[in-house]
């Protein structure tokens, strides 16, 4: 026996005394730890009690994290509201009126369920309360805590029997239970509210919805549930609760490269480029050479809504307003079962595995808000628009949902309006379908004029696609782009091999071709007939 | 009678044909690069088309430093003399079967059309080939070398109006090679290095002028 297999040897033997050791106890002793926190909350004395409310809840939260409510205070997530640095424009879910569910004014405690807090009923909210910050939305790991529309943000605790007189009734949430099994936001704590935009499942984003919730690595290389798992905070890294990456000033063109830590970076950690840098081609460097022009987003998100569930692509109010024979509200929908048409909404079209519309972005986001003048002649206006030239220097070409619809207005004052839809009174439009009553009233919510005539016009958003990222081998194909009708046949200011030509030179370069074949052909076949003469003379 | 001359020596025939081979390959990908058809897809059509750039350019390598160093580039300097009588030929005497006003010799392997042809293709196309494919290549790069205001538009037409001139002049040189003392005269020259030359009398009439064509300019008398 060797040396070098009596060493192997003892080390098999000394293994095999360790692991007897383990089994016999002395390693198993330790207790079971969760690992990724420091902190069991079911253990906190403050959380083992009886909670009314939600204000009760996050009283006792800060009782230990005395500044996370301030903390929030500070985030677009609490006031729904956002200065655009650039434009001068007051922005946020509170300010802006969209072609989806329109705007919250007068709608508030259906629309606060998704809001971070409390009692969001009206507009005296009171934005300094901080009982009123609501914890469990994002730090919720049970998956039983919901916020059901109508309640302005609240839980439901109790059992309520709903509807009223039905005998179904709905139990109440064990809040004590979420609250002492609080941790990190999950995609699921975002996804509550953020797949679920425009009033239902991934209706508005088409790169949003509940497929993500744990998705494969087709649907998200990053997200993909058994590979990388990404949470959404991975990317959108948050600070003192300060989530980053916004709708309202997105960031088109990153130019500033990976993130390095300890290097002080303020700029954007969502972007692509803020891990993969701006050269992420390795096997193929040629493929670098389009990260000048083109958002990564336009070749890794070939499709947009691929998970299985539908997004919605236009929403026409203008044909809501149907009753059926009894009166009653009518609701139809598509072979699949997904809902195209509904009385109190009107009419739907829904798209799966969508190709996006490209545009030049840069960035800026504009939006057409309610004290802004509207021209219906103009045919169809736009809600909000995306920034972008090919020569500015700061815009890439994007891919985007473009939603398109047709939603009230006042023909009068020229505006768009505010209607009241959501609540169980005389006036909301989804239980009365009376459009100026309902709008009279979300206007004068808004504190804006109405005139009391409605009309109805065309609108677009613009919504950047970023998410539902494809593995590589899904990326676009050349051709996709590089062909005379490609995906960016409509992208104007660029040179794309393949896509573009100069028909002078085409036309100039294909007949000095043809000038030397034709030229060639027929002085052989000149010499061909001269060589018969030739010979018939040598042989004549 | 027919004499055989020597003309075309082992490298330069290896150097002809490898390039000949790349530049079909390189009209038959660009060209799909340019849209024009589809035949391997887009994707490889770029690859195939940058693998034979870099070949061509390793090619050139070599044959640059064997013209220098054989003197063989003499081969290209232009002169005017007997261009008329040369294009008379081509335009007329070639159809009546009368000989070549010109004979090829080791020493002056080409008529002087030829001259001014190849060096028009030397000094004008193959510069805006090359240059346009070289940035065409190395687009990523262009603001790093202080070229961030040229359009890839520019690049591109350049170098198409350069692919069509190389298209036009390689249907051409397909037929002139057909126009030797036989058919395939031409061509045997460029495959065995033997040129087959007509010298009969008439051909002998010419013999002053041939002299004096290979008499200069680098002529060794």
């Amino acid at each position: 026996m060797g040396l070098v297999s009596l060493r192997r040897s003892a080390g098999c033997v000394l293994a095999g005394l360790l692991y007897l050791f383990a089994a016999s106890g002395v390693i198993a002793d330790t207790k079971p730890l969760k690992l990724n926190t420091t902190a069991d909350h079911s253990k906190f004395k403050e959380l083992q009690r009886e909670f009314q409310s939600g204000p009760e809840v996050t009283k006792a939260c800060l009782s230990c994290h005395t500044e996370a409510a301030g903390q929030v205070h500070r985030t677009k997530h609490w006031k729904w509201e956002f200065l655009n640095p650039a434009s001068g424009q007051k922005l946020g879910k509170k300010e802006v009126l969209n072609n989806f569910c329109i705007s919250i004014a007068s709608n508030y405690s259906a629309c606060t369920s998704c809001h971070v807090g409390y009692g969001w009923k009206d507009a005296s909210f009171d934005f300094t309360s901080e009982e009123n910050v609501d914890c469990l939305a994002c730090h919720d790991t049970t998956g039983i805590y919901k916020k059901p529309p109508g309640l302005a943000g609240h839980p439901q605790l109790k059992d309520v029997e709903n509807p009223p007189g039905s005998g179904k009734i709905t139990k109440g949430i064990d809040i004590a239970k979420v609250a002492q099994k609080v941790g990190k936001s999950s995609r699921d704590n975002c996804g509550s509210c953020h797949f679920y935009g425009g009033g239902g499942d991934g209706v508005k984003h088409g790169d949003l919805d509940s497929s993500l919730a744990a998705p494969d690595k087709d649907l998200d290389v990053h997200m993909d549930a058994t590979g990388l798992d990404f949470t959404c905070a991975t990317c959108h890294k948050t600070s003192s609760h300060d989530v980053a990456g916004s709708r309202y000033t997105p960031t088109a063109m990153d130019k500033g490269g990976a993130h390095m830590r300890g290097k002080e970076d303020k700029s954007n950690p969502a972007t692509c480029v803020s891990c993969h840098d701006t050269a992420p081609h390795k096997q193929d460097a040629r493929l670098n050479t389009h990260t000048g022009k083109i958002a990564c987003q336009t070749c890794h998100i070939p499709e947009f809504a691929r998970g299985g569930v539908p997004t919605k692509m236009s929403w026409d109010w203008s044909k809501a307003g149907e009753r059926d024979a009894e009166g009653k509200q009518i609701v139809r929908k598509d072979a699949k079962g997904h809902i195209i048409y509904e009385s109190r909404k009107g009419a739907f079209e829904l798209g799966e595995n969508v190709k996006p519309e490209y545009f030049w972005f840069n960035g800026d986001v504009n939006y057409t808000l309610a004290t802004d003048k509207v021209d219906k002649t103009d045919g169809v206006t736009r809600i909000n628009w995306l920034g972008g030239s090919p020569d500015d220097g700061k815009s890439m070409i994007w891919p985007v949902k473009v939603f398109r619809g047709s939603q009230p207005y006042d023909p009068v004052n020229k505006t768009l309006v505010k209607p009241h839809t959501a609540g169980n009174d005389d006036t909301g439009y989804w239980k009365n379908l009376v459009w100026d009553k309902a709008i009279e009233v979300g206007m004068k919510d808004a504190g804006l004029p109405f005139s009391g005539k409605v009309d109805f016009v065309k609108t677009e958003m613009f919504w950047p696609i970023t998410h539902m990222v494809a593995p590589k081998e899904k990326a676009l194909a050349c051709t996709e782009c590089h062909s005379k009708s490609g995906r960016l046949a409509g992208i104007t200011g660029i040179y794309i091999p393949g896509r573009d030509a100069n028909s002078l030179v085409d036309t100039f370069g294909w007949g000095i071709a043809l000038f030397s074949l034709v030229g060639s052909v027929g002085h052989g076949l000149m010499r061909i007939a001269s060589r018969r003469k030739h010979e018939e003379k040598e042989n004549g | 009678m027919v004499e055989r001359v020597y003309i075309f020596k082992g490298f330069e025939r290896f150097w002809h044909w490898s390039q000949a081979a790349l530049i079909m390959f390189m009209m038959l990908t660009g060209f799909e690069i340019h849209g024009s058809y589809a035949l391997f897809g887009f994707e490889k059509a770029v690859g195939y088309h940058s693998i034979a750039a870099w070949t061509l350019i390793g090619l050139w390598i070599f044959a640059i430093f064997w013209h220098l160093t054989t003197g063989e580039w003499r081969h290209y300097i232009p002169t005017m003399e007997k261009v008329l009588v040369v294009a008379q030929y081509y335009s007329s005497g070639i159809f009546r079967h009368e000989p070549h006003p010109f004979k090829p010799s080791q020493l002056n392997k080409h008529n002087p059309l030829q001259r001014l042809t190849y060096l028009g293709v030397l000094l004008f196309v193959s510069p805006l080939i090359w240059i346009t494919g070289w940035l065409y290549l190395f687009y990523g790069n262009w603001t790093s070398w202080g070229l961030a205001n040229l359009k890839l538009e520019w690049v591109a037409t350049g170098h198409t109006i350069g692919a069509f001139l190389m298209l036009a002049f390689f249907v051409s040189h397909l037929y002139l090679v057909t126009t030797g003392h036989t058919v395939t005269a031409h061509i045997k020259a460029m495959i065995t290095g033997w040129e087959e030359v007509e010298s009969s009398d008439a051909a002998n009439t010419q013999a002053g002028t041939e002299k004096s064509l290979s008499n200069q300019p680098w002529s060794p008398s």
